[in-house]
């Protein structure tokens, strides 16, 4: 699907071996390239880690870089000279002049745009056409989100994309992004809180670092979702990824994650990640699925039963089997309280085990910024309450896409455009069209995207989490303590 | 079990479905089946066929495609992200053909003999390809089967040198 294309060559150092890669790469894909499978230890020492979530939201990775403890090589941009080594148990801490100080800067956009995917970009454009100044910040060295991974085609209406394939989509926004002077874009940029009067903090890493204080008049927060862990013997074992970190390796960097896979969870993301490891070259055992049905869409499903993979209804992944990556691994099938009946057992000769149980929206930010928050299984955790206009508790702080529960790539873009258009409304940049606007895209996406009967849990989801004006209004005002 | 449980969806349902089309229309010439049996938000075939075949009035309905209208052009096949559609002609004597999406390697040929593959991905016998092209990386596959397996072929394996 996908024609890659390899950067300039660039050699780095890794525990003191000089490592050869690509422009372009993170550093644990071109050490993965490699056959590197152990990037660092539990604290204590013991237990070796391997890749899992590819995107800098776990710990599996942690490694000295330049002098710098605890960096996610996930996301490190390989390049000439690096110094990257790994770590065992806590490291020291660093030595003062061994850190290079942060310049301050201060920046007053009309809006702060925080997370590159779908739905900060298509916020951005759309703060962007009203004339508005944007700063959008991402904490990869690359826009565009998950939707660089993502090599089908899209679903839903022409006018989100349908019909053309996620990393086509993120390369095609990110360049209108770079492109537009209205729009200034900052990679390798955590957002990692709020602090009085309005100002963000956003730390920059890199050669030069920043520390930029944004004073922006609205925030949109499109900060995206982690990946879920399940509980069984030796889940941490080297080989055990999750799925999104296995698209990563095959879809972004063309790398081969193993050779004889086993998909645990059979919503859309573990079929679709099966059917993708099958076009890489992996022999897949199966997929595991702990419901009596399959949770993800039958499209999905038949595309890879037709080329003969399993789907093991109402079982579940036991165990893990190997010393310092997987080498087997064992499901078992389950009864009506999800418990495994012993006796049921089903040993696999397997190098990768594949989690894709669902996703977790990222609430820290809008925790720290005292958002009214609620625990909602359906859209997968922790989000903060919001208007249909999705502004939440915090005025002028607005939430988009996974981090306001899990979705689809095309709710995000939806509700990126939303939460913009809303902003230029306020901001007065906006006129009847907008509103008008505005309307017809909550309408689609009420009305008729989400009455899909197939997307109906997320919908219920997204009624329970979204409140009136005139309800916002006693939240903030203390007199209601979220619904 | 049904195809939610199964991942494999059978002439019944998608009789039940409303699915197949006429007995009559299908011993005519090619027409396409999509095996797409839930509502999902999607609507790419109904903008894909150029003979305005494929009908949907809500986003989230089941695709249906007017026997009258379609002419089995095969143009909806690779463009369908769910490649869940495919063109069956049974208008010759002995051989039914199937134009199926493919997305493997190696490429396809006209003349590959190929493995035929069901539902389940069993292989069920061989077949040849009779035509080949592509749609944005998608490839539309054309192949001949043995008449009684039109059903049941939902995918091929190109056999390697
Ligand atoms: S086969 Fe051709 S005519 Fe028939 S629905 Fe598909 S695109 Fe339309
Ligand atoms: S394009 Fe394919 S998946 Fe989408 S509605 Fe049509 S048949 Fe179903």
């Amino acid at each position: 699907m996908i024609d890659f294309s390899r950067g300039r060559k660039v050699k780095f150092y890794y525990n003191d071996k000089v490592i050869e890669a690509y422009e372009g790469e993170s550093v644990l894909a071109a050490l993965y390239a490699i056959g590197y499978r152990v990037f660092s230890y539990s604290p204590d020492g013991e237990r070796p880690r391997g890749a899992f979530c590819m995107i800098g939201k776990c710990s599996s990775c942690l490694s000295m870089v330049n002098g710098v403890p605890n960096t996610r090589i996930c996301i490190e941009p390989v390049r000439e000279g690096l110094r990257v080594y790994s770590q065992k148990g806590f490291p020291e801490v660093p030595k003062v002049e061994e850190v290079v100080e942060a310049e301050t800067i201060v920046l007053k956009p009309d809006v702060l745009v925080i997370g590159g995917g779908p739905a900060g970009l298509q916020a951005s454009l759309t703060l962007a056409e009203y004339g508005l100044k944007v700063v959008l910040v991402d904490e990869h060295f690359k826009l565009g989100g998950q939707l660089v991974k993502q090599t089908h085609r899209f679903f839903g209406a022409k006018k989100f994309y349908g019909g053309i394939r996620g990393f086509n989509i993120a390369s095609k926004l990110s360049r209108e992004v770079m492109d537009n002077e209205n729009i200034e874009v900052f990679l390798r940029a955590y957002a990692y809180g709020i602090f009085k009067n309005g100002y963000v903090g956003v730390a920059v890493r890199g050669e030069k670092p920043l520390n930029l204080l944004v004073r922006p008049k609205a925030i949109v927060a499109g900060v995206g979702a982690s990946e879920k862990m399940i509980m069984f013997e030796n889940n941490d074992l080297p080989g055990v990824m999750g799925a999104g970190g296995a698209q990563t390796l095959m879809n972004e960097y063309g790398i081969k994650p193993g050779e004889r896979a086993l998909v645990i969870g059979a919503g859309n993301v573990g079929l679709i990640i099966a059917y993708q490891l099958l076009q890489a070259g992996v022999k897949v055992h199966g997929i595991a699925e702990i419901m009596p049905k399959i949770g993800g869409w039958f499209v999905h499903a038949a595309k890879v039963r037709r080329y003969g993979v399993k789907i093991y209804t109402r079982h579940t992944i036991t165990k893990a089997i190997g010393r310092d990556r997987v080498e087997k691994a064992e499901i078992a099938m389950v009864d009506e309280h999800f418990q495994p009946i012993p006796g049921s057992e089903k040993v696999f000769d397997t190098d990768l085990v594949l989690l894709a149980v669902g996703l977790q929206p990222n609430y820290a930010f809008f925790s720290q910024a005292g958002a009214v928050m609620k625990y909602i299984p359906e859209l997968g955790g922790l989000v903060p309450l919001r208007t249909k206009y999705l502004e939440t508790s915090v005025e002028n702080l607005y939430v988009a896409g996974d981090a306001s529960g899990i979705e689809e790539a095309t709710t995000a873009f939806i509700e990126g455009e939303i939460a913009a258009l809303s902003i230029a409304i306020k901001l007065g940049a906006g006129n009847n069209k907008t509103i008008k606007k505005r309307e017809e895209l909550l309408d689609y996406l009420w009305n008729e995207y989400r009455k899909s009967p197939v997307v109906m849990r997320a919908c219920q989801g997204k009624l329970k989490a979204t409140v009136s004006e005139e309800e916002m209004e006693k939240i903030r005002r203390g007199e209601l303590d979220g619904i | 079990m049904g195809f939610k449980e199964t991942g494999i969806i059978t002439y019944e349902e998608l009789v039940e479905k409303q699915l197949i089309p006429p007995k009559e229309r299908l011993e005519k010439g090619p027409i396409a089946i999509a095996e797409c049996p839930e509502e999902i938000p999607c609507n790419i075939c109904v903008n894909a066929c150029p003979f305005h075949a494929i009908k949907m009035d809500k986003i989230y309905e089941i695709p249906r495609i007017d026997p009258e209208k379609c002419i089995g052009c095969g143009v909806c096949v690779p463009q369908c992200p769910g490649l869940a559609i495919f063109v069956i002609d049974l208008s010759k004597p002995d051989k039914a053909y199937i134009t199926l999406p493919y997305e493997f390697l190696p490429a396809p040929k006209k003349g590959d003999k190929v493995t035929l593959l069901n539902r389940a991905g069993e292989p069920i016998g061989e077949g040849i390809i009779v035509k080949a092209w592509q749609y944005d990386k998608t490839w539309a596959v054309t192949i001949e089967v043995p008449k009684e397996k039109w059903f049941e072929v939902r995918s091929i394996w190109i056999q390697r040198k």
